[in-house]
């Protein structure tokens, strides 16, 4: 039997009772945290940690999945906040709606780019993304539609409204939507894995070649996975956006989103689907705490620590922090 | 728009493609050698410049002067890199290396915006100031001067890689490093000498730019992002291509810039890029 039938015969549910139980328990613990008291930094800090979650699950998609590194993924990020904060602003539609629209535009704009790099791979193909991540910085600070070099400001609501996504009084509201967001990502991951999509692109990635000898189209799986990462990435982009209440294009298409994606995975283990949570609740409160004790981002101080730790991995633990733990509490059961 | 413009904007353009194609060359050479980009190499330009800047700030030594220290700063520098970071991620798979590469150029980034603060600064009243003006184009000395010595340094990677026997034995580690190990060519030691040379050439090219350029802790990123377009143009690893490859990038940008809008000067370079790589990816000059 092959791991294709295995995976299909097997229930959806049924998966290692260690991974359902500590999946339970923590997100149990997550949804009754803010009842507890926390006050709006530690609310703060977890909304970072959910956001970069995703957005790292994001980059694992197309690089520890498909196997393509992205250096620019930093891009749809910004077109999914400019696109909802534009729609919003402009014409009034609800951020609910506008954040699929956001999707809808960095999927397609994920098409465009991945038609014509189908044929780049390997250093070629991450020069190529690094160079549309800045390009994309460029553009959007001098078209004035979208406001240039000032950006878009999000027009205030009075109270706090579900409707435009507005929240003064207090952040539990905003932690529950990312922390919605970040169970459906994950959830959409892990089936994606398991899928055929999931077998094929793991296959184009382990050797392109024996994939196009059994008829998976290489270049259409790659834009696959290209359009899944970006539709990823943009709704967190749009939330982000109505968190900060200003888009501008230095913060939205900063290439320091481009990097964290990548070192959060790198750090939590790459092409693993627990790897992004676990480099994130790490890397995130090193990052928010550097920034209080050390001083703001004028230092970038996170940064150095960012730097050290993406080469400190990369010589020790090429596989990230994931392989600390044991095997047998990740796998699931073996089925003869 | 006239004719003197346009020349002017040419022979901009040529002087910037000739330091393109040295700092490409240093890419090239490391990419040729063993198989990875160096993602930190504007940082490494920006190590250069700065470099020069606080020889002359210290110790008064003008920039033309303290080339040669900053070269020797450089190549231990590249010695360093390779000793401590790249000997241990060469049989690694080429997502780690990129990363590695890119968490160096993290790193020296954000060391010196923390050392130096992200201020711009300039080497102030250099040796080489002032303009030349030749048949009403105008040419700045310090540009010139830099253009020349920039080519002249390619001439003699050029000539140091394709004739003596330490450049035939980088060839020979870049071509088949166990054939060269065989022969008794070292090539951990190899590899030390290309990231010594390769951010030699970067010490030179920045050496010369501090006379003239500001300096800051950014200033590495956009020469880097060419780098990567005049490498991948030239063909990856062919260094001769680096030079040809330079000039288009320079004449490009200058000239994109003045018949098209100048702010979108990065774009035109990038599409030149992409064009590349989607159209011939073993590059206008590549032998692959």
């Amino acid at each position: 039997m092959n791991k294709l039938d295995i995976a299909k015969s097997e229930p959806l549910w049924n998966t290692n009772k260690n991974i359902t139980l500590i999946i339970s328990v923590l997100l149990f613990i997550l949804i009754a945290l803010p009842f507890f008291g926390l006050n709006s930094f530690y609310l703060h800090l977890f909304i970072m940690i959910f956001m970069h979650a995703v957005m790292a699950q994001s980059w694992n998609v197309i690089a520890g999945l498909s196997g393509q590194i992205s250096l620019g993924h930093g891009a749809f990020f910004g077109i999914g906040a400019y696109a909802s904060s534009f729609f919003f602003v402009q014409y009034g539609i609800s951020p609910w709606i506008s954040i699929f629209i956001g999707m809808f535009f960095s999927a397609i704009v994920a098409v465009l780019i991945g038609i014509p790099m189908l044929r780049l791979s390997g250093h070629y193909f991450a020069i190529a993304t690094l160079l549309i991540g800045i390009s994309f910085q460029v553009v959007f600070q001098r078209w004035e539609l979208v406001g240039a070099a000032s950006g878009l400001w999000v027009p205030l609501t009075q109270e706090d409204s579900w409707n435009s996504l507005q929240f003064h009084s207090s952040k539990a509201p905003y932690y529950y939507i990312f922390l919605f967001f970040l169970v459906v990502t994950f959830f959409a991951v892990w089936l994606l894995n398991r899928s055929k999509i999931g077998f094929r692109l793991r296959a184009v990635r382990d050797d392109a070649q024996a994939a196009s000898s059994l008829c998976i189209s290489v270049s259409n799986y790659k834009i696959i996975a290209f359009v899944i990462s970006a539709m990823i990435m943009a709704p967190m982009g749009s939330l982000f956006g109505q968190y900060i209440l200003i888009i501008d294009p230095d913060r939205m298409f900063n290439i320091e989103i481009s990097i964290i994606v990548l070192l959060i995975t790198v750090l939590g283990g790459i092409g693993n689907i627990w790897g992004p949570l676990i480099g994130a609740a790490i890397l995130i409160p090193i990052s928010e705490y550097s920034r209080i004790y050390l001083g703001g981002t004028g230092g970038a101080v996170d940064l150095i620590f960012y730097g050290l730790i993406l080469m400190v991995i990369c010589i020790f633990r090429p596989e990230g922090l994931i392989s600390f733990v044991p095997k047998n509490i990740l796998e699931r059961k073996k089925q003869r | 728009m006239t004719s003197e413009i346009i020349l002017q904007a040419i022979v901009t353009g040529l002087m910037m493609g000739l330091i393109y194609a040295l700092i490409a060359a240093g890419l090239s050479l490391i990419f040729g050698l063993m198989d990875i980009v160096n993602f930190a190499h504007g940082e490494h330009l920006m190590l250069s410049m700065f470099s020069s800047f606080w020889l002359w700030s210290l110790f008064g030594i003008d920039p033309i002067f303290s080339i040669p220290i900053t070269i020797l700063l450089m190549a231990l520098c590249g010695i360093a890199t390779h000793y401590f970071l790249i000997r241990y991620i060469l049989k690694a798979k080429m997502l780690i290396q990129i990363c590695a590469t890119f968490g160096l150029s993290i790193f020296i980034r954000s060391i010196a915006q923390l050392l130096w603060t992200p201020d711009f600064r300039n080497v102030d009243k250099p040796l080489l100031e002032g303009r030349l003006e030749i048949a009403s184009v105008f040419i700045g000395q310090p540009q010139l001067i830099a253009s020349i010595v920039c080519l002249v340094a390619f001439i003699g990677l050029y000539l140091f890689v394709t004739r003596t026997e330490t450049g035939l034995a980088l060839q020979a580690t870049a071509q088949d490093r166990q054939a060269a190990e065989i022969l008794g060519v070292p090539s951990n030691k190899m590899f030390a000498i290309g990231w010594a040379i390769g951010l030699g050439c970067v010490a030179v090219a920045g050496g010369m730019m501090s006379n003239y350029f500001f300096i800051f802790t950014d200033v590495g990123i956009n020469f880097a992002l060419f780098a990567f377009v005049a490498v991948a143009l030239g063909g990856f690893g062919s260094i001769i291509g680096c030079l040809y490859a330079g000039i288009i990038i320079g004449l490009v940008e200058s000239l994109g810039g003045l018949l098209i809008d100048p702010s979108f000067k990065l774009l035109y370079v990038f599409a030149i890029y992409l064009l590349v790589v989607i159209y011939r990816p073993q590059g206008l000059f590549g032998r692959y």
